[in-house]
């Protein structure tokens, strides 16, 4: 069935947006205070292996999530220990986070490569709202993660925009010399969201593992969703709320090539479909490389520069 | 006016009866080889503007650092309401009531005015009431006469709305005393006089003032008393109304000076600079905007405005240094826009950026490779005349420098100057036209005059100068023709004896009539 098949293909994408969202506020959260962790790709796969392990070795997912947090934030503190406390180059560390991150999970990996999952995690039965014509599959097809995802896209704006410790986030990515002249620590806030962010992006791999992939499979497992979470950031212009819409979009086009492929529709070879996604990012990626496409979207003004206090 | 003088005398009354709010008591504050403050004494009446008056260096910015709790004296006291307090921080402070505005604003551009009014606010709830923050910042902003809108984004707005941004958020945390750092050197005349405004509307409900500025002329009207300081001592005080101009210079200088007003005395010769219909824009935005000028020979032109409102611009585009949109430069009659900085100065350009040590001269080398630096024509240097020149100069500007081997990075800021000008307009060989941008920036009055009279030689000697330069006074004593810049556009010209003052500094604000 025609319309069936992209019924499926709205709702997957739903799905999948969760993992973006997840890790685009870690990445947000981290990147208001200032420091840029490009990390994420090498963070949601050890969330993925290390969730995986625990849940193998306790059978209990709760603890598996738990794991994966834990091992985000001490990653994430090693990342903001060299470039808040070493003031070390932001770029050169999230880099060296991908391939430490990508190398260390295949290593521990190894022995539960290709098992069955030992949880999953299941949508959620919503009665007669699941029954609804297109939005019931679509909107309302979905575990309990998802929906908890977008209530912590609200949440983290609400925390951003709304609250003290808020504004001296957005503060210190702007003017981290203004809030160290207010009494405010930099270093203090920008560890502290660091880590935070470290912790989301942990559990958006722990939480991909069990509700999206069939099994472990290396660095194949997550396929550079990580480096599209960095990009969304920059489409949501830092925004958690803006996060969620463009997650979807980019978890269509990440599902598309399968439902072109399943239809045998060739506009295009679905290879080359599936590579927008991620021309897409690159293509961002460096645009932020620029410090005046940075300024016109909207980056923290002082993202990935360390805090020195002027002496003078 | 005559509202700033019925408030200025309710004060006085304050001030002169007034109780101690706060005080220095012999304040020592070295930093690596300079000593800043040198057993300072200082005292602040309740209700009282005291006025902190020196020339950069002399240490004001120090003391008003002391007294807030940024810096930490080695030796001496702040007594606060007659008790000694130990002030380790600003926050330190702020809890008694101290609070300074700094020179360079510390506002995050991309919040609103309520929003960095309540920065790092201590008792702020934790999920913020913007409402009520919003209503709190209009109260004061209405108050104290700060016309600000608490929504507004602070990137959006104008230096001086930026200051009252910061006032008002001294006033939020409940300050008692301010320490206003140069208060006044981002500010159009008209502005300044707001300011006094809102100074005596705070002296009014008995709050204190502590003004700091190398300013002499603006600083009798608004000032209760005057302290001023020279090389990190104070060198005297006076009361409001025993304020005598040239008394003050003396104690900032230590020496009598003569105030002079300098006119070209030759018949002004031919035009040997001009543009005409120039445009330019840096990322989309307009920078320089139908500019025409002419400067001839013999004359001295000065470009008035407030920081940022192109100069920079104006003069790079002269020096060729970048290119603009459209419109022509000519140089003693060659076009040179577009040209590059070689081919401005072939034509017979001479540029004094107003980065001396950045762009003007090469630090690490020495005073007599600086002084040929710029030779377009030579090839090969001839050492021997090059030292000699160079000494020469030394002993005619008396520039103070163990010799002509001297790297120019070891040099004060004066004698730098000196050193770029002696390049620009006596070495250089055959250029007709000197562009000098702010010469006299950061300089003690004495180079200030050395500089002053080397350009007036340079205008007698049938050069044709363009003096860009945000101080007004310098513009004014100098100019025999002011053009005011306005947001890219020249919105004002003036020649000679005609010159207004206040016209110049109301288009300087954007006012034209
Ligand atoms: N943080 C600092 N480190 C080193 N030297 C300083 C510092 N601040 C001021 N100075 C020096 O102390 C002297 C007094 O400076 P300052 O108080 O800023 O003068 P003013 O405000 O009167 O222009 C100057 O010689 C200046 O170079
Ligand atoms: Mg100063």
């Amino acid at each position: 069935m025609n319309s069936n098949i992209w019924l499926l293909t709205f709702a997957d994408a739903i799905s999948i947006a969760t993992t973006l969202i997840l890790a685009s506020l870690g990445a947000i959260i981290t990147e208001r205070s200032g420091v840029i962790n490009l990390g994420v790709e090498g963070m949601l796969l050890m969330g993925a292996v290390t969730g995986f392990i625990v849940a193998d070795g306790t059978g209990n997912l709760w603890l598996a999530l738990f794991a994966a947090v834990v091992v985000g934030v001490v990653l994430s503190a090693i990342h903001a220990a060299l470039t808040v406390g070493l003031r070390a180059n932001q770029i050169v560390s999230g880099l060296a986070m991908v391939i430490f991150g990508t190398g260390l999970s295949q290593f521990i990996g190894k022995p539960i490569e290709g098992d069955p999952l030992p949880v999953i995690i299941r949508p959620l039965e919503l009665g007669w709202l699941s029954d609804l014509p297109f939005v019931g599959p679509v909107v309302f097809g979905h575990d309990v993660f998802t929906y908890l995802t977008w209530v912590a896209a609200g949440g983290a704006s609400f925390y951003m925009h709304r609250t003290r410790p808020g504004l001296l986030l957005r503060a210190t990515g702007d003017a981290p010399a203004t809030v160290d002249a207010q009494g405010g620590s930099v270093a203090h806030i920008r560890w502290v969201h660091t880590m935070v962010g470290g912790a989301l992006m942990t559990l958006a791999g722990a939480w991909y593992m069990f509700a999206r992939a069939a099994a472990w499979n290396q660095a194949a497992t997550t396929n550079g969703i990580g480096w599209i979470a960095l990009a969304l950031v920059v489409f949501a212009s830092w925004r958690p709320l803006r996060a969620i819409g463009g997650a979807v979009l980019f978890g269509f086009s990440l599902q598309v090539p399968f439902t072109l492929q399943a239809q045998q529709i060739s506009v295009l070879p679905p290879t080359i479909v599936a590579m927008f996604p991620y021309l897409i990012t690159l293509a961002v990626l460096v645009l932020l490389s620029t410090p005046r496409a940075r300024r016109l979207l909207g980056a923290p003004k002082m993202l990935g520069q360390p805090f020195v206090r002027d002496e003078r | 006016m005559a509202n700033l003088a019925i408030v200025t005398s309710a004060s006085i009354q304050h001030g002169a009866g007034g109780v101690l709010a706060l005080a220095a008591r012999a304040v020592t504050k070295r930093f690596p080889g300079v000593i800043a403050n040198d057993q300072v004494n200082f005292d602040l009446a309740r209700g009282e503007v005291h006025t902190l008056l020196g020339e950069n260096g002399a240490g004001k910015s120090t003391l008003a650092s002391v007294l807030c709790g940024l810096y930490r004296p080695e030796a001496g006291q702040v007594v606060r309401d007659g008790k000694e307090v130990r002030l380790n921080s600003p926050r330190d402070g702020l809890a008694h009531g101290i609070a300074m505005v700094h020179q360079h604003f510390r506002l995050v551009d991309r919040f609103t005015v309520a929003e960095n009014v309540v920065l790092g606010h201590k008792s702020l709830s934790f999920v913020l009431a913007t409402a009520e923050i919003e209503a709190k910042v209009a109260a004061i902003t209405e108050e104290f006469g700060l016309p600000l809108d608490p929504r507004a984004v602070v990137g959006e707005l104008s230096a001086g709305e930026r200051q009252r941004v910061e006032i008002v958020k001294a006033l939020y945390q409940g300050a008692e005393i301010l320490l206003l750092d140069e208060p006044t050197a981002l500010l159009a005349p008209p502005e300044v006089e707001k300011l006094f405004l809102t100074v005596r509307a705070m002296t009014h409900v008995g709050k204190s003032v502590v003004f700091v500025s190398h300013k002499l002329g603006e600083v009798v009207d608004i000032s209760d008393r005057i302290t001023v300081m020279r090389g990190g001592k104070v060198t005297g005080s006076v009361r409001r109304g025993e304020a005598d101009v040239r008394r003050l210079a003396e104690l900032m200088v230590g020496r009598e000076i003569n105030i002079v007003s300098r006119r070209a005395k030759s018949p002004v010769g031919e035009v040997l600079l001009s543009v005409s219909q120039v445009h330019l824009e840096r990322d989309g935005a307009a920078m320089l905007t139908d500019i025409n000028l002419e400067v001839r020979g013999g004359e001295i032109v000065g470009v008035a405005g407030v920081a940022g409102n192109g100069q920079r611009d104006l003069a790079e585009v002269i020096a060729g240094l970048c290119a603009p949109q459209q419109g022509n430069v000519t140089v003693c009659g060659t076009p040179t826009a577009g040209r590059g900085a070689g081919g401005a100065r072939r034509a017979g350009l001479a540029y004094v950026p107003e980065d001396r040590l950045g762009t003007g001269l090469a630090p690490s080398m020495s005073i007599r490779d600086n002084l040929v630096l710029t030779r377009v024509r030579d090839f090969l240097v001839d050492r021997k005349s090059a030292l000699l020149e160079a000494e020469t100069f030394i002993k005619q500007l008396e520039i103070k420098t163990p010799g002509p081997l001297t790297p120019t990075r070891k040099l004060s800021g004066g004698n730098a100057q000196k050193v770029l000008l002696a390049r620009e307009i006596f070495a250089v060989s055959g250029a007709r036209v000197l562009v000098v941008c702010s010469p006299t920036r950061g300089l003690d009055v004495g180079a200030v005059e050395t500089v002053h009279a080397l350009l007036d030689e340079a205008r007698d000697a049938g050069k044709a100068i363009l003096l860009v330069s945000e101080d007004l006074d310098e513009v004014m004593t100098l100019a025999d023709r002011v053009l005011v810049l306005y947001r890219g556009r020249i919105t004002l010209e003036q020649t000679g004896l005609d010159t207004n003052v206040d016209r110049v500094g109301q288009a300087m604000a954007g006012i034209t009539t």
